[in-house]
């Protein structure tokens, strides 16, 4: 390990850093926004979604560097190449959650929602929607760590992120720059990770851990009490 | 000239069947680079998922949170940090391919278990099973067909990713892509990546059909009335 390779090339680490939040994060979000009205479809007209999923199984069988390499005639060696293929893993993974999500919204629910005169679109995007946010989150957060995980293989088709760093230390036998490359990677992955979670609970705050509360409301009644 | 023009060409041409890393010797390879990083994952991922099922509690919360940091790892960086030290030993490859088959594998064994009914369970105890007969007579049969569903994208993951390996010198389909790009030749690059997908399209349908012979008649005939 040498710690000076680090200070020394500070401005090729941030770059290649910022690259790989924008080929893993952008993926991601591009994978939700098309999941959501997708999986809306599918929960609505159940004959839709057999056929998607297999769709979906065989799309993500699919290597990454083979899907890279089948969007280049189009893309050329861009960014473009590298953000739309993981944008379909991204949907792979995050269109089942969707899926899951609004299908397990109670019967009683939705019921409630249409006897107080909710129409079909109020009724989703202000009952169903936000009631399936947890199941819909944890699917992002598959899909980003992986988008930004797999952004390193970009780099076998010229496409720079992290994986430079991977690359450039096996040539040169540089350790260093490989460890350097894989803690980023994972740190990037977790971040990310962990801001959805905050996102999930401040989207979800009914949801907020029954159990803390019920010792706080215990705590707070043990305390009021003489 | 597109993916499939080049692919089709490529691997339509008599020479590219024959002699020493032909399209057969490469697929054989390949496959031997994939099943045994397999075996080994499920070794690992199955038994942890079924006991940590078992135990339940907190398990939840622990393995998907784990499982969810180890996705992060990405392979590519994995394999290269290995090449550099061990060089082309069997660990070198072994190791990243058997880190990206277990989350998928674990999850899975894990939330089959879990999702076992409580009455099913109580069952099972009121039965005078002892705990392993419980695992193995009862809730291991009833999680099956998840725990396929783990090994089959576990399965999909590793044969997609053994084709990165051959970047550090290995052999199978990866060789062609990863010369091809080396060499400018997008014919071998588009030919061994439609392999690759066809690959993992064929290890799909195995798993299909595997999980129709593994899961007991019980379970197939409740699953279709559901």
């Amino acid at each position: 390990m040498m710690w000076s390779w680090i200070s020394t090339n500070g401005s090729l680490i941030w770059q290649l850093t910022w690259e790989n939040i924008k080929l893993g994060v952008l993926p991601a979000l591009y994978g939700l926004v098309i999941s959501l009205p997708l999986g809306v479809i599918a929960s609505r007209w159940r004959w839709f979604y057999p056929p998607a999923l297999t769709v979906i199984n065989v799309l993500y069988a699919v290597p990454s560097l083979a899907l890279f390499i089948a969007l280049i005639p189009a893309f050329g060696l861009t960014d473009t190449t590298v953000i739309i293929a993981l944008t379909v893993f991204s949907l792979c993974v995050i269109l089942p959650n969707v899926v899951a999500g609004l299908r397990g919204v109670p019967a009683a629910v939705t019921q409630a929602a249409t006897a107080m005169g909710y129409g079909p679109l109020r009724r989703l995007v202000t009952v169903e929607l936000p009631l399936a946010v947890p199941v819909i989150l944890a699917g992002l957060r598959v899909g980003v760590v992986a988008s930004i995980s797999l952004a390193s293989v970009g780099q076998l088709i010229g496409v720079s992120s992290l994986g430079y760093l991977f690359i450039d230390g096996l040539q040169r036998s540089f350790p260093t720059e490989i460890y350097v490359g894989l803690v980023l990677v994972i740190a990037l992955a977790l971040v990310c990770d962990l801001i959805l979670v905050a996102v999930k609970r401040a989207l979800t705050p009914w949801a907020a851990r029954p159990e803390r509360q019920r010792q706080r409301r215990l705590r707070q009644l043990t305390e009021v009490a003489p | 000239m597109s993916f499939f023009n080049w692919a089709w060409d490529w691997v339509t041409t008599d020479a590219n069947w024959h002699g020493s890393g032909s399209i057969p010797q490469q697929i054989v390879a390949h496959l031997g680079y994939s099943a045994l990083p397999l075996v080994i994952a499920a070794l690992i991922g199955v038994p942890a998922g079924v006991a940590i099922g078992h135990r339940g509690g907190k398990g939840a919360v622990v393995v998907i949170n784990i499982a969810n940091a180890w996705r992060a790892i990405p392979t590519l960086g994995l394999l290269i940090l290995l090449a550099v030290f061990l060089g082309f030993s069997p660990v070198t490859w072994l190791v990243p391919l058997v880190v990206l088959a277990i989350p998928p594998i674990l999850v899975n064994a894990y939330e089959g278990v879990a999702a076992v009914e409580p009455s099913v369970r109580d069952a099972a105890v009121g039965m005078g099973m002892t705990p392993w007969q419980q695992v193995t007579r009862v809730e291991f049969p009833i999680a099956l067909p998840l725990i396929l569903v783990g090994l089959r994208t576990a399965a999909i993951f590793v044969v997609a990713t053994a084709t990165i390996a051959a970047y550090i010198g290995l052999g199978g389909l990866g060789r062609f892509i990863i010369d091809g790009l080396a060499s400018n030749e997008y014919g071998p690059v588009a030919g061994g990546a439609l392999l690759v997908v066809i690959l993992a399209i064929l290890v799909l349908a195995l798993f299909a059909g595997l999980s129709r012979l593994v899961v007991p008649a019980g379970l197939r005939k409740q699953a279709k009335t559901e």
